[in-house]
């Protein structure tokens, strides 16, 4: 055949900055400004921990939400799980600590408990969406509601509360760290950092991004369907059942309230970071920046006083209504 | 002569930078039709959008009636009455066909939908263009050629003066293509313009005043389409004169091995007991009417499709084929029929829909990056994908480097038999023949393929062995001098081969496109 000819194409970007790859970051840099302008103590090393620290819950839930939202699902159902988890891993080492007594051997088990029911309710919503042929919205929505109901119920409608002898061996896992990094942010950054390899790295990675974008072409390259879209909602719960291991430690109990909306927080890091709802479009270190963001407006608004903190989730809302607007003139303008 | 009714001069469009019609002057008379003829990406489709209002011309003039008009949206082309029908249809497919006929502009009586007037208007329409569907089935229930019938009528209900058509016979059976050339004849007794778009120069031939050629965005020449012959057509728009459009058969070894046998395979609704042999360095082709079952027939053989009855051997070793990458294990590979819905990710770049199929050739745990950049160089070069920036989305390709890119993707698994299902359609002449020659290669160098195409001309062009199905089951297997376009029509037919049960034309199942 003939050399190529170089023709045949359309405008590659609509001059300037990718706003698609770029605008979350370039957001949060305008927030940490206007931080910054606030208040000084705003840069201060304590404050900026505090607000990692606190992002990792939503965050490490959030990384794994990217892969459910990149292959063209929707998990409705891990901040119900969240709780249910936490609920169980406290009730497990209230059971165990006087078989095993109050040491590190207890703490084990309640976090074996939460990850193995992480990787269940994983596996359960990613059988039932791939097995059954519901719509994962359908499917999360029903775990979502089952998972909430069975927390209130082992908790009488009170609080599950963790032995305090267990919270104190527990208690570092939360407030504890290295060289001043606490766990929860060390963890966040492992999560990051790994699903980010996953995500553009692995051929799982790349399967998530071409069942989102067209399930048939992914089924007629020989790509089994429904094996990538159940890994997808089990490192879902995994990433939950991790949340979970350092949230715990943060209260000590679980209530019926415990990782209430989580669902909707992670959701919306995962689209204010750039990932398309609709699937076949993922970025980790968006979602990363996405979660940041939401805990930095409330910071923001903590630190000030001139907004009411009760404004904190109008101007989320905003946020995300905007993120998205950006996006799409993004891509329209083409 | 007849004044034009919508003409366009010194036409220019710019995307961004690139610039895809230059200086393009083109007009369209009442009662005529006008054929724009153009390899893949001359510019044809840019050129009707503008139009029809779609785009906005970067320089030069459209007028209707003499006026110059600027159309801000496809409503005010409409409501000048020029309709464009897309390639791919514009219906909504869960609302039926009256209530798609008057989207957007419904009858009401008071504040509520008059639903029967509606109803009795697009029943009379139908009736026109005789076409016998009731305006109360839903859209996803009807056939392609009655979707089309549905496009039409519905612009014809919007007092059409222009109708531009993007490629009608493309998804269309023989008949049905009669059916729409009768409609066609119709309207221009009426008085309409039509301009018709088509890669199929017989068909312009036979229907076509007026013929405008197009090539890289430049407008060649209009003539009227009495004074030209296709390959006067075939000439201008390539460029150079087209010879040997198929490249000379090479049969092989009459002892040659027999590396596929399908043995009374049955895919429930579509195909019944179909066998058929395949062999090396062989071309097999298929031929039979659209919904004959030939697709259907490799879905199920591959594993895509549920398969109840039949046995396969590979190489006379039982094969078990239940998922696709059976069959790629196997050394078998499928080119699909539907470019866009099942073959390419048409909104990611050339680099993850090259290796997609194949891509735990490129690293075991982690992706290895460079070597799907080299593997793209690579089948850039091979299949001559001219595209500038294979950074950019594959849906800014033309159809016929679409196609060029799915043929590489499909073989980076380096097949032995590649099952090629209508592998050039709805792409230009040039394309047509370049993958005519690859396939051509392919078999010479002892790769085996099953073509399977709704073109007699190509099935007869490039086959060594003819396989007809008709209705779901095979009704013969032409060699030698058997292979004739008559000849296939009577087996696909089913004036030979088998009982004629259902008449000659019977289709097994309407809903292809569902």
């Amino acid at each position: 055949m003939t050399s190529p000819v170089l023709r045949d194409a359309r405008p590659r970007r609509p001059g300037g900055i990718d706003l698609k790859l770029y605008g979350p970051f370039i957001a949060l840099a305008a927030l940490i400004v206007i931080g910054v302008l606030v208040n000084p103590v705003f840069l201060s090393p304590g404050n900026i921990g505090n607000v990692l620290t606190r992002t990792a819950f939503i965050g490490i839930i959030a990384v794994g939400a990217t892969f459910v939202i990149t292959a063209g699902g929707i998990d409705l159902s891990v901040g119900s799980l969240a709780a249910f988890s936490s609920g169980m891993a406290i009730v497990a080492m209230n059971a165990t600590v006087a078989s095993l007594g109050a040491g590190v051997p207890v703490v084990l088990v309640g976090m074996l408990v939460a990850v193995a029911l992480g990787l269940a309710a994983g596996l359960v919503n990613g059988l039932v969406v791939t097995r059954g042929r519901i719509e994962a919205f359908i499917v999360t929505l029903g775990t979502m509601g089952i998972y909430r109901s069975l927390v209130t119920w082992m908790a009488d409608g009170g609080t599950l509360s963790l032995n305090s002898s267990v919270r104190a061996v527990y208690r570092p896992v939360y407030y504890g760290g290295i060289y001043g990094v606490s766990y929860p942010i060390i963890l966040f950054a492992v999560v990051a950092c790994v699903g980010a390899l996953i995500l553009y790295r692995t051929r799982f990675g790349r399967y998530c991004m071409a069942i989102g974008s067209n399930e048939e072409v992914a089924r007629y390259s020989a790509i089994n369907v429904d094996r990538v879209k159940l890994l997808a909602f089990v490192l879902q719960g995994v990433c939950v059942a991790l949340a979970v291991v350092v949230y715990v430690p943060r209260l000590g109990s679980a209530s019926a309230t415990t990782g209430l909306l989580w669902e909707l927080e992670a959701i919306a890091a995962v689209i204010i970071g750039g990932t398309m709802l609709k699937g076949g479009y993922g970025r980790i270190w968006g979602t990363v920046v996405g979660a940041v963001m939401l805990t930095l407006i409330d910071n923001i608004l903590n630190l000030t006083g001139a907004v009411s903190v009760y404004l904190n989730g109008a101007i989320q809302g905003t946020i995300i209504i905007v993120a998205v607007l950006l996006q799409r003139g993004a891509t329209a303008r083409r | 002569m007849a004044e034009p009714i919508l003409s366009a001069s010194g036409v220019e469009k710019c995307f961004g930078p690139v610039q895809v019609l230059f200086g393009v002057d083109v007009d369209v008379r009442a009662g005529e039709v006008h054929a724009i003829v153009g390899e893949n990406g001359a510019g044809k489709s840019t050129l009707m959008k503008i139009l029809a209002g779609y785009h906005r011309p970067t320089a030069g003039t459209i007028r209707v009636d003499g006026a110059v008009v600027e159309f801000a949206g496809s409503g005010d082309a409409e409501r000048l009455g020029v309709v464009l029908i897309h390639q791919e249809f514009n219906l909504a497919e869960h609302l039926t066909v009256e209530e798609n006929v008057f989207l957007g502009r419904e009858l009401r009586r008071g504040l509520f939908l008059d639903r029967s007037a509606m109803r009795e208007r697009a029943h009379q329409v139908l009736a026109e263009l005789d076409c016998p569907v009731d305006p109360r089935t839903r859209v996803r229930d009807l056939a392609v050629s009655e979707r089309q019938m549905v496009e039409i009528g519905k612009a014809v209900s919007r007092d059409v003066r222009v109708l531009i058509m993007d490629e009608p016979t493309a998804v269309l059976t023989g008949a049905e293509t009669a059916v729409l050339f009768r409609l066609i004849r119709r309207l221009t007794a009426q008085g309409v313009g039509v301009v018709y778009i088509s890669h199929k120069l017989d068909e312009v031939k036979a229907l076509a005043d007026r013929v405008t050629v197009l090539r890289d965005g430049r407008h060649i020449a209009t003539r009227d389409a009495a004074d030209l012959s296709q390959d006067d057509i075939a000439q201008l728009m390539v460029g150079r004169p087209v010879s040997d459009l198929f490249p000379e058969k090479i049969h092989p070894p009459a002892d040659a091995a027999v590396v596929l046998e399908a043995d009374g395979i049955s895919v429930p609704g579509w195909v019944e007991g179909a066998s058929f042999t395949l062999r090396k360095g062989e071309i097999l082709g298929f031929a039979g009417l659209v919904g004959a079952g030939r697709t259907e027939l490799m879905e199920g053989l591959l594993g895509l499709r549920r398969r109840t009855a039949g046995q396969i051997r590979r190489d006379g070793r039982a094969l078990r084929l239940r998922h696709l990458d059976d069959a790629t294990a196997a050394g078998i590979a499928y080119l699909s029929e539907d470019r866009k819905g099942k073959g390419l990710l048409v909104a990611k770049g050339l680099r993850p829909n090259l290796t997609l199929l194949a891509l735990e050739r490129y690293g075991r745990v982690f992706i290895d990056e460079a070597k799907e950049e080299t593997a793209l160089e690579r089948a850039v070069q091979e299949f001559d994908i001219r595209v500038r920036d294979p950074g950019v989305a594959v849906s800014s390709l033309s159809g016929g480097n679409q196609q060029k890119l799915l043929l590489a993707k499909t073989m980076q698994v380096e097949p032995t038999i590649l099952i090629a299902d209508e592998p050039t359609r709805g792409i230009d002449i040039g394309t047509k023949q370049q993958i005519y020659r690859f396939l051509h290669d392919f078999a010479r160098r002892g790769g085996s393929v099953i073509l399977i195409s709704s073109e007699l001309m190509e099935v007869i062009g490039l086959s060594h062995r003819v396989v007809v199905m008709r209705a779901g089951t095979v009704t013969g297997t032409l060699e030698g001098d058997a292979i004739e376009e008559a000849e296939i029509v009577r087996y696909a037919t089913g004036l030979k081969g088998g009982p004629a049960t259902d008449g000659p034309t019977g289709r097994l199942e309407d809903g292809r496109a569902a």
